[in-house]
């Protein structure tokens, strides 16, 4: 199990070395060099940088050099000093803007994964072991719903709802007060009194679909002869549909972990720009629409690293549940 | 005493599809003797599985039960030692309450067709083994452990006390037939149901499993119901033997009877569909399978059932009235109108 | 098997032939497009789905017909009019055919608000066929007449079946509008991916071995990516001074470059089970070319499998451009698209004033269930001869 892992986590490598490749080609399209006018936008603010700066910084990023050699330095700084570049626009260290965006995101993700798994397992259950009844026709529209109205549009009707009729506004994961207050235990549990909405809307986007799969998963499992077996051996039949046929049929959920991951992740980033949330998303968009290079790239890649983990914590929860897996491995 | 242990009477069980209803069991009888084993033969989709599912109230939807009685004459043992039967209405009784629940697995166990498929493919076969002795007895983990080691050792397993935490695909197709019955046995049942218990194993290991069988059953006194489209099975492992066609018994006799003097054209053309050692060449060529294939179950001919398909059938007569189940001579029934009591 | 001859042939009685007369003789010589029909005719939200699906395409083909206004003219006594009340009861109780009342500015003197009432007369029946605004229907033909609207009188008065936006303009002429954006950009993008997915998915599948563990492996790359920042950063190189024309395509190339690993899934698997089965075998042993097998034996048998998948994939482009082009990373005004529109929504004061904005939004949505269903009837329809 220990020598999988290991193999696996080797594999990873080249995987995220060509993740930073593709992050920096695709950065790099947009014409013009971002240190002249971050000068530019510098000197037109009055503040008179000295030539040895821009000369000291052209050199760090290797700018007007090869766009490999650029590559390698940005790297460079990555794994030898954690320093992901430079942020012109926020004129701060990337990472200094990073991480709390990036935590974020990730705790939104996880939230609204276990939120969806909840939900989408139980109800899934019971609509493929009551096939054809009504509460499963009902849970097939529903879940036809959920899969037609995209994350940003529940967000949009759910704070024209909160704004009208309650007066609310729901954007935002922290209050006025807790904003850019450093981390504490209130400022945690602001956290929480915010988060659960945006969780529960990118849930409801995903849960759909995993109740689908759920369904379609154990209704392949369900006729199979050793749950017949399992049924003629006395077991109740709650038991024996949660000891057999769930198992097996859970097994390729967990091995889509890093898929639906990245799929959470789209979802998160749109509606958090429609809710103004401090997560990756809002962002990610301004350095875009700013060309802030190094800011974009870094959540691109980070992003990407995400799923990249997501993949590998699925593959080794598979070959734990599943014997057949560990024992290729 | 009391020697009988399984009645069925006149057992209907319909499925209800969008396509119409599938009459796979319509009026089956049938009567297992303590100890005996019983033969049900037939072609694919005549009715035998869902009578076997029927005995053991695991119908899958949209199945149903629909007309007919099951009754299981169970031995319990007495205060002063001394034993009584008690008749216990299996068509009565709910098929997912506790009482059907303690009687399947334990007076009753099931042997199915596909050892591959009928094991858990994530579970151990010592965890699906002592889940049904826990299930049955008041043990603790350890003895049911020790009781699965115990069963498997019983069932020719090499190494049991290693192989009872080897998961199913480990395991060669024999051994995991021989942990399914080292399954059905762990709790000592009155009565095994073998639904073609061989059918997916190769001939050698067909052999083995069946000798296995008849051993375990002369050691623990239980009846067999065996299921199979086999008749050299049949042969070798019964004592009495029913023949269905389309849902419905059409001859039972003992088995030597049966081979030796068959009665319904069905059973006779069964027969001629065996080949056998030291045929002779002209005999050869009439080995012809029954012309003809087993009509659609939503539309049964009327009449006979077989009249489509039968070399004696008489215009007027078999597609016009359906035959009476009849005793022929003493413990020798059949479906026929060539015959009269 | 020296004496094959002396087999005797099956015997077809009379009595057996009756039985197969009996026996759904229809479903064993109809040919698979009927069965696929037929199985496809089961599912009553794929043929309501069809339906709308139709009608849809219909409003972006003929969105300037369809639609009363210009979508872009601004209209300065109608901003942010509600949904008008279509009536057929006048104010005294007489029935007439569906006519609507004139829209009232009121403004409240404290707050300066602005709400709309209506005046109880006179009323303006809604007629079909009336004239409007010049345009060309399908470029060709220029006229004036429009599906419905109220005649142009003096006075100026409007019809707004999902209200107006902040400018005074018709959301419901915009929505049409955005339909032949938002619907051909998804039917464009899937057949763009369509064609790059069959032929990587085709030579994965078909030819297996080194081939399909490089392909296998850039698709799981490009699915590692998640898939919103991607499009975000490949639109973002997109430059702001293209053309709308060149935007659209620029957005179909980028949607695609990650969609078509979709379909090269289908394709793949498709190509997988078939390698294996015996009418290919058969083809090959009589001598056919690979190509002739390909195209003449294997294509035409999940062609079905194909335009299912198609259909379940044309929903995802829709709701990605939708996306993109809401965030400002799409299209751009003045292209008219339901993403475009429902920038109006992003600002919370208008979406509280009127939330009719979102109409574009609900447009999406029952498109996407739309192909969403059709596909899923498709898809049980795809294999006739399961049962």
């Amino acid at each position: 199990m220990l020598a999988y892992i290991v193999r696996r986590i080797l594999i990873m490598i080249p995987t995220l070395f060509l993740i930073s490749v593709i992050s920096f080609a695709l950065i790099q399209l947009p014409p013009g060099d971002y240190l002249t006018s971050y000068v530019a936008q510098l000197r037109s603010m009055g503040d008179n940088i000295q030539q040895e700066a821009i000369d000291a910084m052209r050199d760090r990023y290797g700018l007007g050099q090869p766009v490999y050699v650029q590559y390698f330095k940005w790297i460079e700084g990555i794994v030898t000093r954690g320093d992901w570049g430079q942020s012109m626009e926020w004129q701060k260290p990337v990472s200094e803007l990073i991480w709390e965006r990036m935590g974020l995101t990730v705790v939104l993700a996880v939230f609204s994964l276990l939120v969806s798994w909840l939900i989408a397992i139980p109800v899934g259950v019971y609509s493929a072991t009551h096939q054809y009844s009504m509460p499963d026709y009902a849970m097939s529209i529903l879940s036809f719903v959920g899969v037609g109205v995209p994350a940003f549009l529940w967000a949009l009707i759910i704070m024209y709802f909160a704004q009208t009729q309650l007066g609310m506004n729901v954007g935002g994961l922290f209050s006025q007060q807790y904003l850019e207050a450093p981390w504490t235990w209130d400022r945690v549990v602001d956290l929480l009194k915010h988060i659960w909405i945006p969780g529960l809307i990118v849930a409801i986007e995903n849960t759909a679909g995993e109740i689908r799969t759920t369904r379609a998963n154990l209704l392949d499992e369900i006729n199979k002869p050793y749950v017949e077996l399992a049924r003629a051996k006395g077991l109740t039949e709650n038991r024996l549909i949660w000891k057999y046929p769930v198992r097996v049929a859970m097994n390729p959920f967990f091995s889509t972990v890093g898929w639906s991951l990245a799929n959470r992740i789209s979802s998160i980033t749109l509606m958090s720009v429609v809710l103004s949330l401090q997560t990756t998303g809002p962002m990610q968009l301004r350095a875009l629409l700013s060309q802030d290079m190094y800011l974009a790239g870094s959540f691109l890649v980070l992003l990407s690293t995400l799923t990249v983990v997501g993949t590998l914590i699925s593959d080794i929860l598979l070959a734990w549940v599943d014997p057949r897996i560990r024992m290729e491995a | 005493m009391d020697n009988t242990l399984l009645e069925v009477k006149n057992l209907k069980t319909y499925f209800f599809l969008d396509e119409g209803t599938a009459r796979a069991v319509d009026g089956v009888d049938f009567e297992i003797k303590r100890g005996q084993t019983l033969g049900i033969v037939g072609e694919s989709g005549c009715g035998k599985s869902v009578t076997a599912r029927s005995v053991l109230r695991i119908v899958p939807k949209p199945g149903r039960i629909v007309e007919g009685e099951i009754t299981l004459h169970r031995l319990v043992a007495k205060q002063d030692g001394s034993k009584m039967t008690d008749l216990i209405r299996l068509t009565e009784v709910d098929p997912m309450g506790s009482l059907m629940r303690g009687l399947r697995g334990s007076e009753m166990a099931l042997v199915p067709q596909e050892p591959m498929a009928s094991l858990s493919p994530v579970h151990t076969i010592g965890d699906q083994i002592g889940e049904a002795i826990r299930l049955h007895q008041k043990v603790s983990k350890a003895e049911a452990r020790a009781k699965t080691i115990q069963m498997l050792e019983l069932v020719g397993f090499p190494r049991p006390k290693q192989r009872v935490d080897a998961y199913p695909y480990q395991l060669s197709g024999g051994l995991r037939q021989r942990a399914v019955i080292a399954m059905a046995l762990s709790c000592h049942p009155s009565l095994l149901i073998a639904d073609e218990p061989t059918t997916a194993l190769d001939v050698t290991t067909e052999a083995q499993i069946l000798k296995l069988m008849r051993s375990l059953q002369q050691e623990l006194g239980m009846a067999i119901m065996y299921i199979t489209h086999n008749l050299g099975v049949v042969a070798q492992m019964t004592e009495r033997v029913i023949v269905m066609y389309m849902g419905k018994v059409v001859e039972e006799a003992n088995v030597d009877t049966i081979f030796h003097n068959p009665l319904h054209p069905y059973t006779s053309a069964l027969l001629r569909s065996i080949p056998r050692l030291g045929m002779k060449a002209r005999e050869r060529q009439r080995l012809a399978s029954i012309r003809g294939t087993v009509p659609d179950p939503y539309a049964i001919p009327k009449g006979c059932s077989f009249h489509p398909r039968c070399d004696k059938k008489i215009r007027g007569v078999c597609d016009q009235q359906e035959p009476t189940y009849i005793e022929v001579e003493p413990g020798h029934k059949a479906r026929c109108v060539l015959y009269k009591q | 098997m020296a004496d094959l001859d002396q087999v005797k042939p099956l015997d077809t009685s009379p009595d057996i032939e009756e039985e197969i007369q009996s026996g759904g003789e229809k479903v064993y010589v109809a040919p698979p497009w009927k069965l696929m029909w037929w199985r496809y005719r089961k599912h009553k939200m794929a043929l309501i789905s069809t339906v709308v699906l139709i009608l849809f395409y219909f409003v972006a083909l003929f969105c300037e017909f369809v639609a009363p206004y210009d979508p872009d003219q601004a209209a300065n006594q109608f901003k942010q009019v509600p949904p008008t009340a279509i009536h057929i009861r006048d104010t005294e109780g007489n029935f007439h055919m569906p006519f609507v009342y004139q829209h009232k500015r009121v403004q409240d003197p404290q707050t300066l608000q602005i709400t709309y009432t209506e005046e109880p007369s006179p009323r303006y029946p809604i007629e079909f066929f009336v004239h409007g605004f010049q345009y060309k229907l399908l470029g060709l033909w220029q006229t004036d007449i429009h599906l419905f609207g109220i005649p142009q009188g003096k006075d100026q008065q409007g019809l707004f079946l999902l209200g107006t936006d902040r400018l005074g303009r018709d959301m419901f002429a915009r929505v049409s509008y955005g339909a032949r954006l938002s619907l051909t950009l998804g039917l464009v993008g899937v057949f763009l991916s369509l064609a790059i997915g069959v032929v990587l998915g085709g030579i994965s599948g078909y030819y297996g071995g080194r081939w399909d563990i490089v392909i296998q492996r850039v698709i799981e790359f490009i699915r590692t990516i998640p898939q919103i920042p991607l499009w975000m950063t490949l639109s973002a190189a997109l430059p702001a001074t293209l053309s709308v024309e060149e935007t659209y395509f620029g957005i179909t190339v980028i949607l695609s470059l990650v969609a078509w690993t979709w379909m090269a899934r289908v394709v793949r698997g498709r190509f997988l089970a078939m390698r294996e089965e015996d009418f290919v075998l058969a083809a090959r042993l009589n001598g056919s070319s690979e190509m002739r097998i390909i195209l003449r034996h294997m294509l035409p048998s999940f062609l079905s499998y194909i335009i299912a998948a198609l259909t379940l994939n044309i929903p995802n482009m829709i709701l990605a451009e939708t996306g993109l082009s809401f965030i400002g990373l799409g299209l751009r005004p003045p292209a008219i698209s339901w993403g475009v529109l429902l920038q109006e929504a992003m600002n919370l004061r208008s979406l509280a004033l009127s939330p009719w904005v979102l109409a574009p939004g609900f447009a999406v949505v029952i498109s996407v269930l739309a192909f969403n269903f059709v596909g899923d009837g498709l898809r049980d329809a795809a294999d006739p001869y399961a049962r």
